[in-house]
């Protein structure tokens, strides 16, 4: 347990396992810098961003309620992590009244135990997995395949990325670094069944996949998903779709396990009708994904006789612990705010190094993670942005991301102050610019003194500057050069004015 | 050993003990002024007009829609299947509605297994409710719906939609579905199965049905009482 | 009407015709415009970096110049979205955290008076045509303080268009963030980099002389990054173009919107 004082001292719930997929080996700027010089990327990112984009745009465009839904959206999320304890405790029953098993894992590690030994139980040696974020985030294939266990990505994004050894860059579309040619290349060396001759033909790719996955489904018995929605008031379990391999999960195996984040409630069957409506929308630019399955329990000759749900905490406790960020936790991953992001548009999903990229992933990892230590690379996240708002505009739940950047921008000095770090450059220029800028007279002489610079200059503009700080600006722009600050201006002219007054009073 | 659930929600109930600056949020007031099942737009649209809008979105995400007559459902449907195609049907179906020269229909008591319906070539099925607005077709897993797993393997699904089943918006089909049951397995259909995994460029048909054709009742005509 | 100049820090130093521009033209359209010399800055970098302790003192001595002129003065104006913003969005914050209820007050009195430059003109002074005269083709950069913040919305392009001889051409992807993003134009200067470098190339595109906005900072950093590929478009403040006459035209200077004379 760890003691933080933002002026409150108390006790923070234990972050997210160590093993957890939420952090990368470096912070975000070195991670961007590589990222940034793939040309192919970045094409890629933009061909994709740029077109859900005006996708989603059209399609929000189209739902007069739209800020409507938002507002019920966002009052529903508050209620949720408001009464978290309580629903939990009611989807639990309702959950279990249907015939469904309940698991509590406090974290990855918990989590990927109890999912191995029920695939275990079982007596499965493969398994069939939906695309999930919460088991990308413990780590989960890799622990199945530590207890011999085979994982079969289902979905056709995270198949790639499988096939690849690659992780995923993107919370809906994982393998959106990838291009059609890239994965013609990687099918036809990877792909079992693959022809030798696969075209790069998008609809050619997708029929070699799913011509793989079909004997896959038909073959297997046990699969594991996550869950997009989880209703309190009847144990039901909802999950959004666009390619039919969850339909195939949730109902030809006999044994289903869920693995979901503890925050992914809401609170009745009723609110689907918010979420249903954001979430495509939002996300793929749809007016509906092709699939949304609701089922409650186990179904008689219809669906998994053996039904599983893992509730995750793995440092979600910790995010709900702050006030100011716990929001985070209302994000129904959408992914409306990595499409909308600059940022995110050029450095990619895995400059963030976890497996929440983009904005929210910038404000749902560190506090996941917490942000302490020398060199923690998820306390340079709340730094990867420019704050220009694109995010929280597009949120369909309204998660004020900006806000929640800068809260813990201050919350990375506050807790790095308290912990008796080392003062780094940044303490020491903004500690010395807050005295100057409280010290009128002092600030009053120094900008007018700054004209003494463009006096070295006396045409044009810096281009490289040795400095630290404004070299990082220089090396890539010009910066202006000090000359007549606005106040000596001022005061000039004021100083004529007086004295033109005078000279005129005295002709008087 | 300390229990996971009562660590994780003490852990919960803790961090709670920190006040947001907002008030806490009661369910009965969260804002729900979007459009309802009782808005204007969802009671007072005619049929027509919504069945047009059906049709509409349907098309767009690639479904095949037509309108018939009731007493025309068999034919089409039997102009739908494919020369010699195998197809199953929810049991329950209107006996009205099935083509009954179709030697190779067969109705699902339960008994096919995902191997056999992958040996399938079609599925007839009927619908709860549509909504027009996003086109979707919503499934219960009765003798109308079918199982599950019956729309999902074969690769061609027919559904047949009564003028009545169908809604303007998505708060309308969700209240149907709460007062008919919201425990049983329900899903939603909108267009054949897609990726848009490569590139975003959209892909019909990946594991679910490639084809999806819809086959929409025509509503009684205006003054058709009028006149009998 | 009387108004107090809050110039800004960074148009003080480095952008200086701006703040000079925002005095000349509120003056010819027969307001009285005072400037307080003890102003430092809004603490916008302070805040948005995360130094709210170190954002408060900032924060307080603005409070403490601005808030005695109110009874005097009709109205506070910056030539900035993003600091106008501050104001609005964040002094009641820092106070907040600061534990001084005292300040949360008097910034939320000062907050309530503080207008950027567009807004000032059109909703206080209710003018768009103010008589400025500017024969160039321009193109507008919506900056995203201003844009998603303060939501100045059409304002700026209302102004713009009611000036003598401009030409208002198109700026592809406009509404996407120049990579200043203060602070983080130098945290991660190669993604920032990465942002202006194709804000900079739609610029170009959009065939204009000039781009136009109305923060000094975003025009720094998109004016910075087309003098260093040596490309033709300069960077001008709204200010500046509207400060512009028939018998007192803008001439650049070789220095960053700066202005020749």
């Amino acid at each position: 347990m760890t003691t933080v004082n933002l002026g409150m001292p108390r006790v923070r719930p234990p972050y997210a396992s160590a093993s957890s997929a939420l952090m990368g080996a470096d912070g975000f700027r070195d991670a961007a810098k590589g990222e940034l010089q793939d040309d192919q990327l970045r094409a890629n990112l933009a061909h994709a961003a740029g077109g859900i984009r005006t996708k989603r745009a059209k399609a929000v465009r189209e739902l007069r309620d739209f800020q409507q839904l938002r507002s019920a959206g966002s009052a529903l999320k508050w209620h949720v992590t408001d009464h978290l304890p309580e629903l939990l405790e009611q989807f639990e029953e309702a959950f279990t009244a249907a015939g469904g098993t309940v698991h509590w894992a406090r974290d990855a590690d918990e989590a990927n135990r109890i999912v191995t030994s029920l695939v275990r139980d079982a007596g499965s040696e493969k398994v069939l997995k939906v695309k999930s974020m919460a088991t990308q985030e413990i780590r989960l294939n890799e622990a199945l395949a530590d207890a011999g266990i085979t994982a079969v990505e289902t979905d056709l994004a995270e198949l790639i990325v499988q096939l690849a050894g690659d992780t995923p860059s993107h919370i809906v579309v994982p393998a959106i670094h990838r291009n059609r040619r890239q994965i013609q290349q990687l099918f036809r060396d990877h792909l079992p069944g693959a022809p030798a001759d696969l075209g790069d033909d998008p609809q050619e790719l997708t029929a070699a996949a799913r011509r793989f996955l079909r004997e896959q489904f038909l073959q297997m018995d046990t699969a594991i998903c996550g869950a997009n929605f989880a209703v309190a008031e009847t144990g039901t379990l909802s999950i959004v779709e666009s390619e039919g391999n969850g339909r195939m999960c949730l109902t030809l195996p006999s044994t289903l396990i869920a693995v979901m984040g503890i925050e992914k409630l809401i609170p009745t069957f009723q609110d689907l009708e918010v979420f249903l409506q954001l979430l495509p929308r939002s996300s793929t630019g749809e007016r509906m994904n092709p699939y949304t399955t609701m089922f409650t329990g186990t179904q008689a000759a219809d669906g998994p006789e053996n039904l599983h749900i893992v509730l995750l905490d793995n440092g979600r406790s910790a995010v709900l612990s702050d006030p100011h960020g716990r929001s985070a936790l209302h994000c129904i991953r959408c992914s409306a705010c990595l499409n909308a992001c600059p940022v995110y548009e050029r450095a990619g999903g895995h400059a963030y190094g976890s497996t929440y990229p983009g904005p929210i992933g910038a404000i749902l990892s560190p506090q996941m993670t917490g942000m302490e230590g020398e060199d923690n690379p998820n306390a340079t996240l709340p730094y990867a942005s420019s704050l220009c708002g694109a995010c929280y505009d597009v949120c369909p739940v309204k998660i004020n991301i900006p806000e929640i950047l800068v809260h813990l921008r201050s919350r990375d000095v506050d807790e790095r102050a308290e912990a008796g770090a080392k003062r780094n450059q940044w303490d020491a220029a903004m500690a010395g610019a807050s005295k100057l800028m409280s010290s009128p007279g002092t600030y009053d002489a120094v900008v007018r003194a700054s004209a003494l610079i463009g006096r070295a200059k006396p045409r044009g503009n810096f281009s490289n500057l040795p400095l630290p700080m404004i070299g990082d600006w220089t090396q890539f722009r010009d910066l202006p050069v000090p000359r007549e600050s606005f106040r000596s201006w001022y005061t000039k002219r004021e100083k004529a004015r007086r004295s033109a007054d005078a000279s005129n009073k005295e002709q008087k | 050993m300390s229990d996971a659930k009562t660590e994780i929600l003490q852990r919960l109930r803790t961090a709670l003990d920190q006040p947001r600056p907002n008030p806490i949020t009661a369910l009965e007031d969260v804002p729900r002024d979007y459009q309802g099942p009782d808005a204007k737009a969802e009671t007072t649209t005619g049929i027509d007009k919504v069945l047009a809008a059906l049709t509409k979105t349907l098309t767009e995400y690639g479904a095949g829609v037509q309108m018939v007559e009731e007493a025309d459902v068999t034919d089409t449907i039997a102009e739908l299947l494919d020369e010699g195609a195998v197809a199953v049907h929810a049991p329950d179906l209107p006996e009205a509605w099935l083509p009954s020269a179709q030697a190779q229909l067969v109705a699902d008591h339960g008994s096919l297994d995902a191997r056999s319906l992958d040996d399938v070539d079609a599925v007839i099925t009927g619908c709860h409710t549509a909504i027009a607005m996003t086109g979707t077709l919503a499934l219960k897993d009765d003798g109308i719906g079918g199982r599950r797993i019956i729309s999902l393997i074969p690769d061609h699904h027919i559904v047949v939609v009564r003028p009545e089943d169908t809604v303007v918006g998505v708060p309308a089909c969700v209240q149907r579905m709460r007062e008919d049951d919201p425990s049983a397995a329900w899903t939603w259909i909108s267009g054949p199965s897609a990726t848009s995994d490569i590139e975003l460029e959209r892909v019909d048909g990946v594991h679910g049905p490639r084809r999806l054709d819809v086959v929409l009742i025509a509503p009684p005509a205006q003054g058709d009482q009028d006149a009998s | 009407m009387r108004i107090a100049l809050m110039a800004t820090c960074l148009a003080d130093v480095m952008a200086p015709d701006v703040a000079r521009s925002t005095v000349e033209l509120l003056e010819r359209l027969g307001h009285e415009v005072v400037f307080d010399k003890r102003q430092t800055c809004c603490g916008q970098m302070h805040t948005n970096t995360g130094y709210f302790r170190e954002a408060a003192p900032v924060v307080r001595q603005f409070v403490d110049v601005f808030e005695p002129q109110l009874e005097d003065v009709d109205a506070v104006v910056m030539p900035s979205g993003s600091c106008a913003g501050a104001v609005r969005d964040q002094h009641a914050l820092v106070a907040r955290r600061a534990r001084d209820a005292d300040l949360e007050e008097r910034a939320g009195r000062v907050s309530a008076k503080t207008y950027e430059l567009s807004e000032l003109l059109v909703d206080v002074l209710k003018v768009t045509d103010v008589g400025a005269y500017f024969p160039h083709t321009v193109t507008y950069h919506p900056t995203c303080h201003s844009m998603r913040f303060l939501k100045v919305g059409p304002r700026p392009l209302r102004l713009l268009r009611a000036v003598e001889g401009i030409t208002v051409v198109n700026l592809p992807e406009s509404d996407t963030c120049c990579g200043f993003g203060g602070t983080f134009s130098v945290k991660n200067a190669e993604t920032s980099n990465a942002m202006v470098t194709d804000k900079a190339n739609n610029v170009v595109k959009s065939g204009a002389d000039f781009v136009v906005a109305g923060d000094a900072s975003c025009l720094m950093n998109i004016g910075g990054k087309l003098a260093r590929q040596g490309q033709r478009p300069r960077p001008i403040h709204l200010a500046q173009i509207l400060n512009s006459t028939k018998e007192n035209p803008f001439v650049p200077s070789s220095t960053l919107l700066g202005r020749a004379s």
